[in-house]
Parts: C-alpha cells; structure tokens; sequence
C-alpha cells in the first residue's frame, strides 16, 4: 500500500505539550478537504472522525479504495453540503492514516514507535487539530461536527476554543466514557495483546501483524455499534450457504460469517497500536472531571449554538448521555437544541442511510447558515 | 395560526428571552421571533414537531415539559409560554411552579371547560362533551385534567401564584376577565389566556 502519495500532510512545528507531559514538535498531521473555502472565509467546517475513521470523509477513499466513512451525509447536495462548505478532517494524531502515530519512526532510537509512543487524549488531538485552522487562515469554523469519538472532539474542541466555531454538533456521544464503555475498550486492546505477533507492541520490526487480535477487537466493538433488533432483522438464526447446522465451529450462522468478515477486512486498514492508543484516549475523556464536576464550566464561555444528536437504539452512547450534555448547557444559558432520532441501527446510526437524522442535520447547518451567525 | 398567538404575541416584551413549552411546530416561536425580536427556545415532545422546528431553524429540545423543565436553572427565561397543554399534565401544581420557577412571568392559556356549549352537551346528550377545540372521546383524549376559566383564577389562590392579566376569547375577540365579568367570560370564553407571575 504506498499511502504517502496520496495523502495531504501538515507538519505542525509549533510544540504541543501532551497531557502525558511530553512535548511534541514538527509531526505529521494528515488531513483532507472537500469543496472549496469561500473569500469569506466563513463556511469552513472541521469533521472529526471517529475510532476508527479517517480523514477521508467522502468519496472514493484514495488508500483503502472504498467510500469514505460518511459519505450519506458529506458531499454535493448531501447535509453537509460541499457545493456550499469547506470541509475539513484530519487524521487524529494517535492514528495510522498519516497522522504522528505509534507506526512512526522515532527519530531518537530509529525505531517504530509501538508502544513508545506517548499516550494521546482526546485533548490532545484537538489540540493538533487547531494548527488546520491557521494553515487555513481561517479565524472561526462555521461548524465542528463528529459522531462517537468525534462528538467528544466536539465537545473538548468548543472547551478549548470557545470562541472558534458557530456552531457545534456532537452526535451520539458522551461527556465522559462510562464503565461500560472502557470495558468493551479493554476488549479490545486484551484481544490484541493475547495475540502472539503483537510481541509488546514490537510487531513492525519482525514484519509480522498481530491481525487476528486486532480482528477480534473488531468483532466484539462491532456488535456494540448495532442493535439487539437490528441485528436480529437482518440475521435472526439465518445460516450461511449451508441447508444444516454442521455440528462445527465453522460459521454455520450468518452473523458469525459477518462478524468473521468484518474483521478480517479491517485488519487491512487498520493498525493494532493505533488502536490501543484511540481506545485508551476514549477511555481517559472526562470533560465532567477537567471541570471538577461540573459540565457546565466547559461550555461557559462559549456563544457557539449547539445541537445535540441522539439516536434510540444507541445502547453504546445512549440518549441520556446525550441529554446530560444538553442539561449542562442549558445550565448556563447555552444556544442549544437537542433530538433523539428513531433507528434500529444502533450506535452506527450516524454512519449510516438514517433519512430523519441526515435531514435534521442539513436542516440546521444550511438554516444556522443562513442566520449568518457573529 | 391560531387567533391566541396575537394576543400571546402582545404580552410579550420586545427584545426578550422566552421559552415555548409544547412549542409544536414552531409558529408561535416565529411569529414571536419576527415581531418581538425575542431570543426564543422551545421544547416539544413530537420527534416528527421538532423536525419541522428544526427545518424552520428554531432552536428546539425534544423533552416532556413535566420532567424537562428541571434542566433549567431559575429564571432562565423572562417569559414562559405554555399553550393549550396544562389540562394533559398528569400534575398541572409542579408544572405551573415549574414554569414560573424557569421563567420571571409565564402566559398559560387554556381551553374553558365552562364554556356554554360544553354544559349544554353534558346536560343534554349525558356524554363527555365533544366540541371543535376538544375533539377527543372520553377514553382516548389527552385531556386528562379539563379545567374552567374560574377553576384556574381558583387555583392561582390555592397554589400561590398571581395573575396579572386575564383574558377571554369569544369568537376570536379579546377581552379583559375581571371579578365582575367571572361568571359571564366563564359561560362564554372559549380559551382563558393568563398571564402569571409567583
């Protein structure tokens, strides 16, 4: 796969001190854009991608040859429209699509960094982020939008930088990743670690992957980004190319081949130490704790009109996580507006073909637009 | 639009912050918005409503007023409106103190179940009244605590709240409620629009 051809890089020379405590200078950030930046300069929006995403938003992504991962809701006519915005997303720092990362060389030892590589926060990625908007010269976003990890970058994007963006949509997901959450997280990097090839995180420099780990991590995360009912819609006890249970532990069920596929395809794309870092970046966000208990405080300073975005078969990030963040904005007096929409598709919702969410979101970028915010 | 929103229109301030209980599908919020140059939010519990709200860009949060209003802090708002819904809480008493806790005055219309053609259906045909602004049956209305204009002016001494201005629609005319006038706007008022203070 030769990437580097492909992909835009930003090299951020300006330090950025990490919550870990290392300072970082001069690395990588990978980003893409889409449309086109008005003279204006006033119709940009920032798209924050989530676990495992990229900054390929929309269209034909360029490495791994398939639609990029929001391609329902971002592009010509879509609800973010690129005939009208500038769209904007980098890969997080932490990732594998170009982006400073645990596959990069560490200029010290000359290695790949693997586990060496700093812990990253969700603080931290947007923190890198906010060079795009000086590369750009831009002043303030239109709007920053994300679902999942990318709604967290949302909501610790505006606390940060509360006067940066116009408006802001985190979807589907939390203030502070819940027990639950970390657990299924912890999965993941346990699934990882058991296999053989991670070898401590050392793979790149025995040519080997840890695929069959990182497979399993992403078999057990995909069944919490679907619904129970979604899930036996389109499964039920269906069995796959065969007339008979086999009486085996090949997959004799539809969901098992599924799951199997999921996996494997993944492993293609995505990096095994990249995907310790994001989970455990997800894992550490607690925007309710960095403000000593108090949501609020994040939002305080902030004119930025929020809306809020829910789905009903999101058991991963479910509504009432959702509404405490509108609960803690309307505590001080925030512009905020807030709908759960109806799905069985589960946490993925966001993701996907869900008609009423796609029309509530360009309903409220194209009339907040419109309104030609200060 | 209904022929309350004028009247609801002409309690409001201009240049003020007010929040649309049961906002439905906005009207009210954009009539007041273009004429009182309000800040306005609304809460409606239809996702279907709030779509609509959203489409019309106001700023909406889907919630149930009995159990929403208690996001917001005290006297978020100048005024709170809350039309036509009071009778379909399951405890209208926390509702109103929520709203006057939420807002520094707050303007409550009802339906009157006083009204004349309401008596004269019970009276008459022994059913639950049938009329065209409560046109459920008994079993299947959302109308689940029904009140008279002289039950709320009651009510206003037995949960503690002031009501600064009352006003009665009879055939899309305003008119003031006074002690003198009770029993006749109560015969006749189709709608009683308060409007309250704690």
């Amino acid at each position: 796969m030769n990437k580097k051809q492909n992909i835009k890089t930003l090299i951020v020379e300006k330090p950025l001190k990490l919550d870990c405590g290392q300072t970082i200078n001069n690395f990588p950030l990978a980003y893409e854009t889409y449309g086109s930046l008005n003279n204006e300069k006033d119709n940009a929006i920032l798209v924050f991608h989530a676990l495992t995403g990229d900054q390929f938003v929309t269209g034909i992504n360029p490495v791994t040859k398939k639609d990029g991962w929001w391609s329902y809701a971002v592009g010509s006519g879509k609800s973010i429209d690129t005939d009208k915005y500038f769209v904007i997303c980098a890969n997080v720092i932490g990732g594998c699509m170009g982006s400073f990362g645990p596959g990069h060389e560490n200029p010290k030892t000359k290695k790949i960094y693997g586990t060496d590589f700093p812990v990253i926060t969700i603080n931290d990625m947007v923190n890198a982020q906010i060079n795009l908007l000086d590369f750009f010269g831009i002043k303030k976003l239109f709007s920053v939008v994300g679902g999942s990890m990318g709604g967290m970058q949302v909501l610790q994007f505006i606390s940060n930088y509360p006067d940066k963006a116009k408006t802001a949509i985190p979807i589907a997901c939390t203030s502070s990743h819940s027990a639950q959450n970390i657990a299924f997280n912890e999965l993941g990097r346990q699934a990882i670690a058991a296999d053989h090839n991670w070898s401590d995180g050392d793979y790149n420099s025995k040519n080997i992957v840890p695929d069959k780990g990182l497979a399993v991590a992403r078999m057990a995360a995909h069944i919490t980004y679907l619904s129970k009912k979604g899930l036996q819609e389109k499964f039920g006890r269906k069995l796959q190319e065969r007339d008979d249970l086999k009486f085996g532990f090949d997959a004799d069920f539809q969901i098992e081949s599924y799951l199997r596929y999921q996996g494997s395809v993944f492993v293609d794309r995505f990096d095994a130490n990249s995907y310790l870092y994001i989970t455990r970046a997800m894992d550490y966000f607690d925007l309710v704790k960095q403000f000593n208990g108090n949501l609020s405080d994040a939002f305080k300073n902030t004119k930025a009109k929020f809306f809020i975005i829910s789905f009903t078969s999101d058991w991963l990030y479910p509504t009432q996580e959702n509404k405490d963040i509108v609960i803690a904005l309307n505590a001080v007096g925030a512009n905020v507006g807030f709908v759960e929409i109806e799905s069985d598709k589960g946490h993925d919702s966001f993701l996907l073909n869900v008609p009423d969410f796609l029309k509530a979101l360009k309903n409220f970028l194209d009339k907040s637009y419109a309104e030609k915010l200060s | 639009m209904k022929p309350e929103y004028k009247i609801i229109s002409d309690l409001i301030d201009k240049d003020t912050k007010v929040l649309d209980v049961g906002c439905d599908d906005g009207t009210l919020m954009e009539f007041l918005k273009i004429n009182k140059n309000v800040n306005i939010r609304g809460i409606e519990i239809s996702k279907e409503k709030v779509q609509t709200c959203i489409a019309k860009g106001l700023t909406v949060i889907e919630g149930n007023a009995e159990f929403d209003l208690k996001q917001f802090p005290n006297d978020s708002f100048d005024y709170v409106v809350l039309g036509q819904t009071l009778q379909a809480f399951i405890n209208p008493e926390t509702v109103i103190k929520e709203l006057l806790r939420v807002g520094n005055k707050a303007i409550v219309t009802i339906p009157n179940f006083g009204h004349w053609k309401v008596r004269l259906n019970l009276l008459f045909k022994g059913t639950m009244p049938i009329t065209n602004s409560l046109p459920h049956d008994w079993y299947n209305t959302p109308n689940i605590h029904m009140c008279t204009i002289k039950d709320f002016v009651g009510f206003s001494k037995i949960i503690n709240f002031k009501i600064f201005k009352s006003l009665a629609l009879i055939n899309e005319n305003v008119s003031d409620i006074n002690k003198s006038n009770l029993i006749f706007k109560n015969l006749f008022g189709e709608l009683g629009i308060f409007l309250i203070e704690k």
